[in-house]
């Protein structure tokens, strides 16, 4: 009975399917791969387990920002910048403000100046610390996402106590801030510096010393360091390559020459070297943030330009003039000069550039954002390329791009 | 005409007397070099910033459309020296009608995909370019957003419903 019901198998060796080694395989990664964080599409030609060709294909996310700025009066097109680079929004408020200011030719007085600087550099630690949880996460460090996402927290509250938002600030204006400091808001950020140093240090040991996160990043995503900048990389991932190009240093901008900071470099120009240099990066920025919070002078919050800047509200009910400007403002917008400017900064993933044309209207002739995501996208074929499909993911981590920064 | 105000200047000096002509005329604003360059040449002139003036990356490119004046658009070339910690803008003209200009990428890999940005947006073609496709709008797109005569609500688009 029992020998009937044993069938007989017959092992016999499966015909291989002409396994040659011509024969490659095309993986569509994306728009919806939980590492592109976001809608980036990455067309992978594979020859078993390696990348023989990546092509990066962006759009996904465009929604016309430039196309809408051109319609929107020069005080309106900042909540729209906030929305290009929705993990850095201060620093493209910043560096749009500083391209209308300069267009404008007014200064800014020197206390808006401090907070910038000081509110810009916490964004740059927001913007890292979201990079860090989520290049971790990709990595298979699950918990470092929320040791980041708690210490952020705590960040955004402050972003909140001296804007009202969490995420999209639109707190820098043309000729200064929208508000002074709030109350208790200087100790807050004093209460974060205290704090955070600690918690980078946290962070390094979950991280430096384990060995699939070094197995994984070390010596993986290398580029020649010309390619990268022909490509139009810029930010940690140049410096991780050796080359010590800061805007901050190298082209001064919202006073950051009174600054002290080092730019921190790596020359191997791996996965790891990029991680390191973003380590060192928030170190800095809570140097300068010190520095920023320590020498905050009293003062005007807003540039002394009347046909620029909003009257105070008690101004606006006592005095005639005020009133006018005020209406005059917000009716018509404020005219800006025949000219055009291109203003670079550094914002937390590279070059983040805005070129402002006027055509002496109150609404921009044009405003092109050079992003700093989208050149170092570019270089995502080059970068995987000969690597391995895991590796893929490492490199993609590396570069800290946000979608919104890409497609605008 | 090259503006006072650039005469001094060793590049633009040592630009004019390479290439004469072919560097029409030449502004200082915001203290930021702006020279426009024949459509020709612009290829010539890019070469030369690189290999002899350090110019090893192209920030961006972009345009401008001065609709309905006549060149209509411009091409922006945003260049940046990182060894010489310099900045310049060029800039080409072209018509309105079939507006095409030789793609820069055979001198920085990275102006693929900017001028990619631009035939999309602006309807500017790149000849030479490696890769032209549209990079921001779907295939199938008719027109250029950020052409001034592009209504801001966009054209009527069904989504692909008709054809069920």
């Amino acid at each position: 009975m029992s020998e009937t019901l044993t069938p007989t198998v017959t092992l016999e060796p499966v015909p291989s399917v002409d396994a040659g080694s011509t024969r490659k395989m095309t993986l569509n990664m994306g728009p919806q791969h939980p590492s592109t964080h976001g809608v980036l599409r990455v067309v992978l030609e594979l020859d078993g387990e390696t990348v023989v060709n990546a092509t990066p294909e962006i759009g996904f996310l465009h929604t016309g920002i430039e196309k809408q700025c051109e319609t929107k009066t020069y005080s309106q097109v900042i909540p729209l910048t906030d929305r290009v680079d929705y993990l850095a929004n201060l620093s493209n408020n910043l560096c749009y403000c500083l391209a209308v200011e300069k267009l404008l030719g007014i200064d800014v007085p020197k206390r808006a100046v401090w907070t910038r600087v000081m509110l810009t550099e916490l964004t740059r630690i927001n913007s890292h610390l979201v990079w860090l949880g989520t290049h971790a996460l990709d990595m298979g460090a699950m918990s470092m996402f929320f040791y980041c996402t708690r210490d952020r927290e705590e960040l955004l509250k402050i972003f909140e106590m001296f804007s009202g938002q969490r995420l999209m600030t639109s707190y820098f204006r043309i000729g200064g801030l929208a508000l002074d400091h709030p109350r208790g808001g200087l100790e807050s950020v004093k209460k974060f510096i205290e704090m955070f140093p600690s918690k980078i240090d946290d962070y390094e040991t979950l991280l430096d010393n384990n060995p699939i996160w070094k197995n994984r990043t070390i010596g993986v995503g290398t580029v020649p360091v010309e390619t990268m900048l022909a490509m139009g990389v810029t930010g940690p991932m140049i410096r991780a390559a050796g080359i010590p190009w800061d805007a901050r240093k190298d082209e001064p901008y919202s006073g950051y020459q009174n600054f002290e900071f080092d730019v921190p470099t790596r020359t191997e120009n791996d996965v790891y070297a990029r991680y390191r240099v973003r380590m060192e990066e928030m170190r800095q920025s809570l140097r300068i943030m010190t520095q920023a919070l320590e020498g905050m002078p009293e003062g005007p919050f807003q540039a002394d330009a009347p046909k620029v800047v909003l009257p105070q509200r008690e101004k606006m009910k006592t005095q005639m003039e005020a009133l006018i400007y005020h209406f005059k403002i917000v009716t018509e917008g404020v005219r800006v000069p025949p000219g055009e400017v291109y203003q670079v900064i550094e914002s937390p993933r590279g070059e983040l550039g805005y070129y402002v044309v006027s055509d002496g209207t109150s609404k921009p002739f044009r405003v092109h954002m050079r992003t700093p995501s989208f050149g170092n996208i570019q270089a995502l074929g080059v970068m995987c390329e000969g690597g391995l499909i895991a590796d893929t993911v490492a490199s993609m981590g590396s570069m800290d791009f946000v979608l919104g920064d890409t497609d605008r | 005409m090259i503006s006072e105000l650039l005469q001094e200047n060793p590049l633009v000096t040592a630009l004019v007397e390479r290439f004469g002509e072919a560097i029409e005329s030449g502004t200082l604003e915001h203290e930021q070099i702006i020279l426009y360059i024949t459509p020709s040449k612009i290829v010539e002139v890019c070469g030369v910033l690189r290999d002899e003036h350090s110019f090893d990356r192209a920030s961006s490119v972009t345009a401008l459309d001065w609709y309905p004046q006549e060149p209509r658009f411009e091409v922006v070339y945003l260049l940046h020296s990182v060894k010489a910690n310099l900045r310049l803008r060029l800039k080409v003209r072209l018509s309105g009608e079939m507006p095409t200009v030789e793609s820069v990428c055979s001198v920085w890999a990275g102006a693929n995909w900017y001028e990619r940005e631009v035939f999309d947006l602006f309807g500017v073609t790149f000849t030479n370019h490696p890769d032209l496709r549209r990079i921001m709008m779907p295939e199938e797109w008719e027109g250029h957003p950020l052409r001034k005569d592009f209504p801001i609500h966009g054209h009527k688009y069904d989504y692909g419903e008709t054809n069920q």
